[in-house]
């Protein structure tokens, strides 16, 4: 094991090189809904259960269920009021298993990245070949039902190897979102040195952490949208931010949440400055135009502040 | 440990679900029902009164809500308790003062336990519908198919007698299933089953003998889930169930039919501080144009008689 992933240096907030992005945006808006498939009835993983109760689990299968049933449909009639196209973080197996929810992204013109093949198949556990093996399929199963490329990898259930990212950048990807530690894209280091960001997609604000793990009542998690937001666009006069909400249609469709969800979109898309947009084209923008700046300032500030002084 | 390369195979990776009981459909995609006298929105106010023992199971898993310290938990038990002695009379009280009838899922222990309840509900005009037999007797998969047969056969027939009814609804308890309780449930009579979450709508389930009616009856929107479980305000639970009644009736309007289904707990809303926070919600409900409150079964016959 290593002590630290590895795949970024240190590099302070204050004084990097300015993030200008189209239009003059301060801040690049988007909403990443995770489109997930559970199976009822998953090969069991050495290294975590996929249920909390025993097969079947009624009440966390059904809940996943209602996403796909009712929550994907409801979320995007408010995604289109807003003029807003989503990032679709896919159960690939959602191309095979529902393609009317393909469908319905195709017509918006939505983005759609892996989230794996099912969010119960882990990486855990997975050698090279067999994790090299679910990013392909992944990529060919996402380019061959959607017509485009697949540019972005947030890793089924968030389960890691020491090799994830490195493994999905080889077989071409642009971006991932499983790092946390920033509000703007990060360049990252990998062994193909192959030009790969990290682009930032809110732990903090995502609905499962806020509902499932940290209880927040709905109008309170829609207030700590609003407020990140506030944040992001006033620190974006200096240097464009990075803000994303990443959503379940199973957690933020649910008919006592999606009001609180909703008024934030409405406050975000009201403000002038905001670019919103998806994580392919916050990926591609900041590589075309900020890579070089940003990869020679990194280099440039290892040494700590005297180095530089 | 690596996995075994059989760990990417993917058996069911073809259209639809990955099992047998109902077919992938959305909601939005299904014909749009309406509700008895012009009504879009149904609303079913279920209220369970389960019953958990002192000296609870923890297997397969500890029951939500049920006992938690070193045995024995007279903190729980009693607190679980004062649903059945005093929190369900000002439940009876304000579902009156309403007007409103409910569906009320019982643990057939209780009905067992205490007759004088049972007789109550049996003279009442709500539903009663089967919470098992209690909340320490969960069903699940490793249960003897015979243990589980029998505990279904028993829980409907006990409360049935005890409340004078024919028995069609059932809540498992902690809404858990075996791979074949709904296969059990159709052999002994239940048309409806309360367990699987998915919809705002009935559908129909599979079972080896015929369908079932699936009524998802939403754990999110549960008084316990919002108030005990999330430790949310019972302003902020009140709060929830508008936002809820607001979306789902402007959907209802737009585009076909909507079920909104509230499960509460005597246990819970029944505390003196929590009551009017009942009271508030069934007059917003009573005061809703186009809302249809209804119990369990009439919401069952009336989206029957739309399916084709």
């Amino acid at each position: 094991m290593m002590e630290d992933p590895g795949l970024y240096e240190y590099w302070p907030y204050e004084h990097r090189p300015r993030i200008e992005w189209p239009d003059g945006a301060q801040l690049a808006f988007w909403v990443a809904p995770n489109i997930e498939f559970y199976e009822l009835d998953p090969p069991p993983n050495p290294y975590r259960t996929p249920w909390q109760r025993p097969i079947p689990d009624v009440p966390g299968y059904s809940y996943r269920d209602y996403g796909n049933r009712v929550g994907n449909r409801r979320l995007a009639a408010v995604l289109d009021r807003y003029n807003v196209r989503a990032s679709v973080s896919l159960s690939v197996a959602i191309c095979e298993q529902h393609p009317e929810l393909i469908e319905m992204g195709a017509e918006r013109n939505w983005e759609f990245f892996s989230h794996g093949i099912y969010n119960t198949r882990y990486s855990y556990g997975m050698n090279e070949n067999q994790e090299r093996e679910i990013i392909r399929d992944a990529l060919q199963t996402i380019e061959r039902h959607t017509g485009k490329p697949c540019a972005g990898y947030l890793a089924p259930s968030l389960t890691h190897t020491e090799r994830t990212i490195d493994l999905f950048a080889e077989e071409g990807g642009l971006y991932t979102c499983d790092l946390f530690h920033d509000d703007q894209p990060t360049p990252l280091t990998l062994r193909s040195n192959r030009k790969f960001v990290s682009i930032p997609y809110s732990l903090e604000l995502n609905d499962s952490i806020t509902v499932a793990v940290s209880k927040v009542e709905p109008r309170r998690w829609g207030n700590m949208i609003k407020r990140s937001f506030d944040r992001l666009h006033r620190e974006g006069e200096e240097s464009g931010t990075v803000l994303c909400v990443p959503v379940h249609g199973y957690q933020v469709a649910q008919p006592h949440r999606l009001a609180a969800f909703e008024e934030a979109i409405d406050y975000i898309t009201g403000h002038d400055a905001v670019w919103v947009t998806t994580g392919r084209e916050i990926a591609e923008w900041y590589i075309d135009h900020h890579w070089d700046t940003a990869v020679a300032d990194i280099a440039s500030r290892q040494g700590g502040v005297g180095h530089d002084a | 440990m690596t996995l075994d390369d059989s760990y990417l195979d993917y058996p069911n990776r073809s259209y639809g679900m990955d099992h047998e009981r109902y077919p992938w459909e959305m909601l939005q995609d299904r014909p749009p029902v309406s509700w008895p006298g012009g009504a879009t929105l149904a609303v079913w106010i279920n209220v369970g009164l389960p019953y958990y023992p002192l000296n609870q199971s923890d297997v397969p898993f500890a029951p939500p809500f049920g006992m938690r310290t070193v045995y024995p938990d007279l903190r729980h038990y009693s607190l679980r308790e004062y649903g059945h002695r005093v929190g369900v009379f000002r439940f009876f009280d304000a579902l009156d003062d309403a007007g409103v009838r409910a569906t009320f899922a019982v643990s057939a222990r209780l009905a067992q336990r205490y007759p004088y309840l049972a007789e109550r509900l049996a003279a009442r005009n709500d539903e009663v519908a089967c919470h098992g037999w209690s909340m320490s007797h969960p069903h699940h998969s490793a249960l003897d198919a015979a243990v589980e047969e029998d505990l279904v056969a028993r829980s409907l027939e006990v409360l049935g007698r005890a409340t004078g009814r024919d028995i069609v609804g059932w809540l498992s308890p902690g809404k858990s299933q075996s791979h074949r309780t709904p296969d059990l449930l159709t052999a002994h009579g239940v048309r409806y089953m309360c367990d699987w979450v998915n919809d705002d709508l009935p559908y129909w389930f599979s079972t080896e003998n015929g369908p079932i009616v699936s009524m998802p009856l939403s754990t999110e929107l549960e008084d316990s889930n919002i108030i005990a479980g999330s430790l949310h305000s019972v302003s902020e639970y009140v709060d929830q169930v508008a936002d809820a009644l607001d979306l789902l009736h402007a959907e209802s309007t737009d585009s076909g039919g909507r079920m909104l289904a509230l499960s509460m707990h005597p246990w819970l809303l029944g505390q003196p501080h929590r009551i009017a926070a009942l009271e508030e919600i069934l007059a917003m409900l009573t005061n809703r144009e186009g809302v249809w409150i209804a119990t369990a079964s009439e919401i069952v016959e009336a989206w029957e008689t739309q399916q084709p």
